[in-house]
């Protein structure tokens, strides 16, 4: 065998001095300086123009106007809020609103995503089509004209509070929105609430309790049904005990509106409605794929060790799909909310629609804007955190 | 003891009447248990409920072309308001007796998207023939030149326009895209930092806010007296928002190359641009084809956001039409013709996107 010659070592062979563009590290480094000098020097340009452009408009910049009144009515609002409060009242009403409807919209995609996805792999073969025609449809038409079909659905095809439609004992639907009936409000709604959560607190300490038991003596808890009965039972017991109260706040019409009830708007249902049809067909092709990432094998074997179906799903199936499915998931979930921006155009006064306003009132461009991009950089850069802990937890770990 | 001779007939069996043709193909796909048979007949029922009376209102009861008078006292569909209607909604404020010039435009942008389509015409000469094509596009849209009056781009509108900011929006945010998301593998570290706030912020953000930021933002960036048209500026939106998703993409396709091909590379004395143009880029940018057909499909949808801040879009234009007094109260007609249109747009593209994926999908 040659001896190979070792060429750091070979004074023969000794480098000559790289010219200075020649060495990658030097050269790397003048990039990044000319990057960086580029960029400084764009930023400032633009600056040093919206400075002087703003001087010759003058417009103060800051934060300042936020203390100031907004003096614009909005249609719906969790809060209580007048036209006399200030203007971060009111943005703090649109960034409520935006996430009333990101919540609630999320809340019902992942429920129909989820039937519609399951739908899809049916061996029934109408349902199986059905659902992949819905797939095709929603996935295909943007979610703006979506938006804007509902929104026409209810203004020009639903008729006016006096001719509304009926279909259920109080409940209402109208080119006015959806208006139905609540149990009239009472001092044991909140303990309810409470006992509810307390039902899901006392729900993870079982769950905890239960998985040390097993993992010392084999034993089984049936930790979630016994969470999901105690969360039922703990808040009928607290209803049962402030005596039952069942008086109802039905709807009545007075005039051309409705008196009482719950409201829910046109354009939140416009919305909503849209929101969610279209998310749940992303929603629904992401379950798909994850239900059919668990091999057959796996099924096989789990039924082989002799579980039970349900454990089948709760402990094989389950763990396996969801993490496929949750990261692509959690993206859809953010797709929604940022969509939700999209409230601007049937009149919903989210947070873009609000900050909309208050540009348009106060010339406050940059402010409002910046708030906008900054509100949903919270947001997404909050669930890329969430995502990175959840992948964290969930990785695969091989041996 | 003999057992009885009990030779088997040699008779065949025919199979049972219930596995076999019609009966045997609905007790396998819609009764094969009984909670399929009940979904089967729950569904069997709503599509009985839905189907005929829709299927009355759209075609029975409908009138196709008339005068909207004839739409006030029918029970069914108006579809008039589209025949009515067809040259503003699609070529909106553009001039009358112009119209060839964004048609032919539009003819021009489907020929070639059915000529990129083959794998066969996937060559150099490819991205000339679209640039070619997109300059003979702009110049048949501006005008100005062989007799054809300017036609200032505050008047394009409708499916031109539509087309435009999509395809030039794809087109040009494409090579933007694997810029960043090279910058975003790279060693340097001032580099990779810029590229991912870059990518980041975008995503992170609606196109709606990127939008805003074109058409109030903008001109407060600009000196004093230099202006850029409202389209430009919502067609610079789409792109530097849609390259942020294709660099996504692209990093995808970059990050499944194996090190052996860098290293192959680097021991073939190639640089890094060579290696980049000549290895990386050809094999990672092919993997990532369906899903960057992906991104382009959702650009495409995203264009109609431009409403918001005013531009005649296709969407636009049909809203406009719903507010003449004559034809409001017929948005349902109007916005299920524009969903067949967007919708044809669309599913072609994906269903291209999946074919591809078969064919490309060999071997690894």
């Amino acid at each position: 065998m040659k001896k190979v010659p070792n060429n750091t070592t070979d004074d023969v062979l000794a480098p000559s001095p790289v010219p200075f563009l020649r060495d990658p590290a030097k050269r790397a480094i003048v990039f990044q300086v000319v990057a960086l000098l580029l960029v400084a020097f764009v930023s400032y340009y633009l600056y040093s123009n919206t400075q002087a452009n703003l001087e010759r408009q003058s417009i103060a910049t800051g934060f300042g106007f936020l203390d100031k009144e907004a003096s614009f009515e909005i249609g719906e609002s969790v809060i209580e809020y007048s036209a006399a409060d200030s203007y971060a009242d009111a943005l703090l009403v649109g960034a409520l609103n935006t996430l009333k409807v990101s919540f609630i919209g999320v809340l019902f995609t992942i429920i129909l995503g989820t039937v519609i996805g399951v739908a899809r792999l049916s061996s029934n073969w109408l349902v199986a089509k059905l659902a992949g025609g819905y797939i095709e449809v929603m996935q295909n038409i943007p979610v703006l004209l979506q938006l804007f079909f509902w929104y026409a659905i209810f203004y020009e095809s639903f008729p006016s509070p006096r001719q509304a439609l009926n279909p259920f004992n109080g409940v209402f639907l109208c080119n006015r929105g959806l208006i139905f009936g609540v149990p009239e409000s009472h001092a044991a709604h909140g303990a309810m609430l409470w006992a509810f959560v307390a039902a899901l607190a006392i729900g993870w300490f079982l769950n905890r309790w239960g998985k040390q038991r097993q993992a010392q003596t084999g034993q089984i808890f049936p930790s979630i049904r016994v969470t999901l009965a105690l969360s039922i039972i703990l808040p009928l017991l607290v209803w049962a005990f402030a005596g039952a109260p069942t008086a109802m706040d039905i709807p009545e019409l007075r005039g051309f509106n409705f008196r009482g009830g719950v409201t829910v708007s046109p354009e939140f249902s416009a919305l909503l409605l849209g929101l969610v049809f279209y998310t749940a067909a992303f929603v629904a092709e992401i379950v798909r794929a994850g239900i059919q990432s668990v091999g057959h094998g796996q099924v096989e074997a789990a039924k082989a060790v002799g579980l039970r179906s349900g454990q089948v799903l709760h402990l094989v199936i389950l763990p396996q799909a969801l993490r496929v499915i949750i990261p692509p998931l959690t993206s859809q979930m953010l797709n929604l909310t940022k969509n939700s921006s999209l409230a601007i155009a049937i009149g919903y006064a989210d947070f873009v629609a609000v900050t909309n306003t208050t540009i348009n009132q106060t010339g406050q461009a940059i402010e409002g804007v910046a708030l906008i991009m900054l509100i949903y950089l919270f947001f997404s850069l909050s669930t890329s955190l969430f995502m990175n802990w959840y992948n964290k937890k969930m990785a695969l770990v091989e041996r | 003891m003999s057992a009885p001779n009990t030779a088997p007939t040699r008779e065949y069996l025919k199979p049972p009447v219930t596995e076999v043709g019609v009966i045997g193909w609905l007790h396998g796909n819609l009764f094969n248990t009984w909670y399929n048979s009940l979904l089967t007949i729950v569904f069997a029922v709503i599509l009985w409920q839905v189907v005929p009376p829709f299927f009355s209102w759209a075609f029975v009861d409908s009138v196709w072309n008339g005068p909207s008078e004839a739409c006030r006292d029918i029970d069914g569909a108006c579809w008039s308001i589209i025949p009515q209607n067809i040259s503003f909604i699609i070529f909106g404020f553009f001039p009358e007796g112009e119209h060839w010039r964004p048609g032919s435009a539009m003819l021009i942008l489907l020929g070639l998207v059915f000529f990129s389509k083959s794998s066969k015409h996937w060559k150099k000469s490819l991205g000339f023939y679209w640039l070619i094509g997109l300059i003979v596009m702009g110049t048949l849209m501006y005008g100005g030149v062989f007799g054809m009056p300017v036609v200032e781009t505050a008047q394009w509108s409708g499916l031109p326009l539509t087309f435009m900011l999509s395809f030039f929006g794809m087109v040009a945010a494409y090579p933007l895209g694997v810029m960043l998301a090279l910058g975003r593998q790279s060693k340097m570290p001032a580099i990779k930092t810029l590229c991912v706030v870059y990518i980041e912020m975008i995503r992170g953000v609606p196109l709606i806010s990127l939008l805003f930021m074109s058409s109030i933002l903008f001109p407060l960036f600009l000196p004093e007296g230099v202006t850029f048209d409202k389209v430009l500026r919502a067609q610079v939106a789409i792109i530097l928002f849609t390259a942020a998703y294709i660099a996504e993409v692209v990093r995808g396709g970059l990050q499944a190359m194996s090190r052996g091909q860098f290293e192959a590379a680097d021991s073939l004395g190639l640089n890094y641009n060579q290696t980049m143009r000549l290895i990386i880029l050809p094999q990672a940018l092919k993997i990532v084809i369906p899903p960057t057909v992906g991104i382009l499909l959702s650009a495409f949808k995203d264009t109609s956001l431009v409403v918001i801040i005013a531009l005649y879009d296709v969407l636009k234009t049909t809203k406009v039409t719903l507010s003449n007094p004559k034809w409001t109260g017929y948005s349902t007609e109007a916005y299920i013709f524009l969903a067949v249109l967007y919708f044809i747009c669309c599913y072609a593209m994906s269903s291209y996107s999946r074919k591809l994926e078969k064919t490309l999908h060999t071997g690894r």
